[in-house]
């Protein structure tokens, strides 16, 4: 019996739930749907809910927990000899029982027993979908025979059906806040057995960055140094650069589309300013490294700079383009909220256009341009394809743009690039990286909120 | 069109500003016409604005008032689908001729509009914006006086004279709307057109801005558009209706609602429609 076979049996008798359920609210009044507390589909969804919810959650329940009962009763069910070996040894033998089971390649000759044993977890696996099969089948057609013996004019289907999707809906959001404070806090837990193996001072504050650890005691150049500041300066100096190409094109290009552009102009233009954001960023990545630094550098020759191939100021051009979205379309909201009595206002004095939107429209719409430029900004910092494939791996604390940098995002992915042991220093900096820049981006993004929230209170 | 025989003053009771023949004509339009895309909402309006009086235009709703208030100082400009056609002087000039610039039109034809709009910024900026944009005036001590004087003028000073730095939106509604007042006032306007100025104010508030256009007559034409009678009465001492796009009668106030001309002013003064 596979999951999808039992899950559509299910949404059948869901289904047919509702439908029994309408028609039985509507026959216990005699046919005179105003005679009922509710409307008959509430009815209906009142039997559906009754059967759905706790099939669909024995359905996930043995999903779940299906496999490691069977595989542990394999295990007991293993000759005594085979079950004496270390635990790495059984692993490895309950891996070729269920290789051998799905048909897959073992590792080694196939004894009776773990033939044995492969055909009683198959055999295990069968009959636990059937049984689950039965008893899903039983208990909704027990729920469904329930609540519609429930059904009667007087039953307030309707609250008790609004009740439960609140439910539902609370249920939902809490999974999503539970799956953040899950990742915040395997972020904190893994950066406290950073901070164990090295002081936040001088992770915090140190000067070099240089993460390999010594696998030997002998061997040469390779001590460590954590101290993230040239990550964090690449990093700010990335941004900077970005935000430099972003800020004025953005705004400028916010200004045109809000104050001057005729609306039809408006409407085919910012959906296309839009697309730059949904150009996926590793496409940005190539365009910056195969395009764009290359031109610099050549463009630095001709001009007597020492530009790198891999220069802060490529990656920053290309994540600035990227960003431009983020700070025309949101300060393009914000300056079409300015209302129209301001603009008529000062046109009604002899002001001209640009004297209005300098002097009236900016400042007042200034606390949402803000906000965009926040939230661009935190865009920036966590920005990780571009840099990675245009900025360079070289930790190098400097303000100059024309050379590589590296940043914070940079280093998470190369430490975790590859084969890692997770006890190392080395590893486990990329979980206080991750905590620093968490900490940035909330921070920022915070701050644009209220700042945006304090714009909105003014004129609604 | 019920146009009233001007020397016939037997039946006036309102305050007259200018009852001698000499007074000067500051708008003289002949003939205007407005659209709104294929919507024509002004036909063939001819009607004379007369120096340091108050005039009312008063009408049912969407009968052509505002937008009539809107072609003197070209505020029909920021609507793309408006078009207006006919003869607009000011002093003598076409206003839509290329003789005159739009922005210096608005700085002689100042405008308050229905809602009170301060700009977000202190009460002092508010009145200082106009004047810093035509360069009136340039020191600080120039703008303070033209800050103070606009609002003694606008009757708002004694109430404000010690948050001037305080936000103009904290005011409330009617000492916004006189902020607004003030702020026109400023640019050294020889008109002031009013779109329904008191809408949005309380009585007490209402009363406190027709006795300020009273004064501002003195020194300024004033053009208002009412949608309440007893307010045209009150402050105006011509009186313009309009129905359905058309300039139905204009005359002394007094004469208006005493003796109309025609059956529509007729009707819409004793309150049969509108």
């Amino acid at each position: 019996m596979s999951f999808t076979f039992v899950l559509g049996a299910l949404i059948i008798l869901t289904v047919g739930g509702f439908y029994l359920g309408r028609s039985r609210s509507l026959a216990s009044a005699g046919g005179t749907a105003s005679r009922l507390h509710s409307r008959p589909h509430y009815y209906g969804y009142f039997v559906a809910l009754w059967c759905g919810i706790p099939t669909l959650l024995i359905l996930g329940a043995w999903t779940v927990f299906q496999t490691p009962i069977v595989e542990m009763i394999v295990q007991s069910n293993l000759p005594e000899r085979m079950l004496e070996g270390d635990p790495a040894q059984m692993s490895l033998i309950m891996n070729d029982i269920r290789n051998l089971a799905s048909g897959n390649i073992t590792s080694g000759e196939i004894t009776p027993a773990v033939q044995a044993a492969a055909d009683q977890y198959v055999s295990l696996l069968q009959t636990s979908g059937l049984a689950k099969f039965v008893l899903i089948l039983v208990i909704g057609i027990a729920a469904i025979a329930y609540a519609r013996g429930k059904i009667d004019p007087s039953l307030r289907a309707r609250n008790q059906v609004e009740k439960t999707m609140m439910t539902i809906l609370i249920v939902c959001s809490v999974i999503a806040i539970l799956t953040t404070i899950g990742i915040v806090m395997s972020l904190v837990f893994e950066s406290y057995r950073f901070f164990e193996k090295v002081s936040p001072v001088e992770f915090l504050f140190g000067l070099e960055w240089s993460p390999q650890t010594a696998l030997r005691s002998d061997q040469v150049g390779a001590s460590g140094a954590f101290g993230a500041i040239p990550l964090f300066v690449g990093t700010l100096l990335i941004s900077f650069v970005a935000m430099c190409v972003a800020g004025p094109i953005g705004l400028l290009s916010a200004i045109y589309m809000a104050e001057y552009a005729p609306s039809k102009v408006r409407g085919a233009v910012k959906p296309l300013l839009e697309i730059l954001a949904g150009i996926p960023t590793v496409v940005y990545g190539f365009f910056a490294a195969l395009t764009v630094a290359p031109f610099l550098r050549d463009q630095g020759t001709f001009l007597g700079l020492d530009i790198s191939s891999e220069s802060a100021l490529a990656a920053g051009l290309v994540m600035g383009i990227m960003i431009i979205p983020f700070v025309s379309s949101l300060s393009d909201d914000v300056i079409n909220a300015v209302p129209q009595s301001l603009r008529e206002g000062s046109y009604g004095l002899g002001a001209t256009k640009s004297e209005t939107i300098k002097r009236v429209i900016l400042p007042a719409a200034l606390p949402g341009i803000v906000g965009s430029f926040m939230l661009a900004i935190s865009r920036a910092i966590g920005e990780t394809m571009i840099v990675v494939m245009a900025a360079g791996l070289g930790a190098n604390l400097t303000a100059n743009p024309l050379e590589a940098v590296t940043t914070v995002t940079v280093q998470i992915v190369t430490l975790l690039v590859g084969d890692q042991e997770f006890d190392s220093a080395k590893t486990l900096a990329a979980f206080a990286l991750g905590l620093v820049l968490f900490c940035v981006t909330l921070c920022l993004n915070i701050i644009a909120m209220a700042v945006v929230n304090k714009y909105r209170e003014q004129y609604d | 069109m019920g146009e009233v025989d001007m020397s016939n003053k037997v039946e006036v009771t309102a305050p007259m500003a200018s009852a001698d023949a000499a007074r000067e004509t500051k708008f003289h339009t002949r003939g205007v016409q407005v659209f709104y895309g294929e919507k024509q909402a002004l036909f063939d309006v001819d009607l004379d604005i007369y120096e340091n009086e108050v005039t009312a235009l008063i009408g049912p709703s969407g009968c052509g008032k505002s937008t009539y208030l809107r072609t003197l100082n070209r505020m029909n400009d920021t609507i793309d689908i408006c078009r207006v056609k006919g003869k607009i002087e000011l002093d003598g000039t076409d206003v839509y001729s290329d003789k005159i610039d739009v922005v210096h039109l608005r700085a002689r034809v100042g405008m308050v509009f229905q809602k009170p709009n301060p700009f977000p910024k202190s009460i002092y900026e508010n009145i200082a914006y106009g004047p810093r944009i035509h360069g009136i005036a340039t020191g600080k001590e120039e703008i303070d006086q033209i800050v103070e004087e606009s609002l003694i003028k606008a009757s708002l000073w004694e109430e404000v004279k010690d948050r001037l730095d305080e936000p103009g939106t904290g005011l409330s509604g009617g000492q916004q709307q006189r902020l607004c007042i003030a702020r026109a006032i400023a640019v050294q306007p020889e008109v002031i057109l009013m779109d329904e100025p008191c809408s949005a104010l309380d009585p007490i508030a209402t009363a406190r801005i027709e006795e300020l256009i009273d004064e501002l007559r003195d020194n300024f034409t004033i053009v208002i558009v009412t949608h309440s009678m007893q307010q045209a009465a009150r402050v105006s001492q011509r009186t313009a209706f309009f129905h359905l796009g058309d300039l139905v009668e204009v005359g002394e106030t007094g004469k208006i609602f005493t003796t109309p001309q025609d059956q529509r002013t007729q009707d819409y003064i004793t309150g049969r429609f509108g």
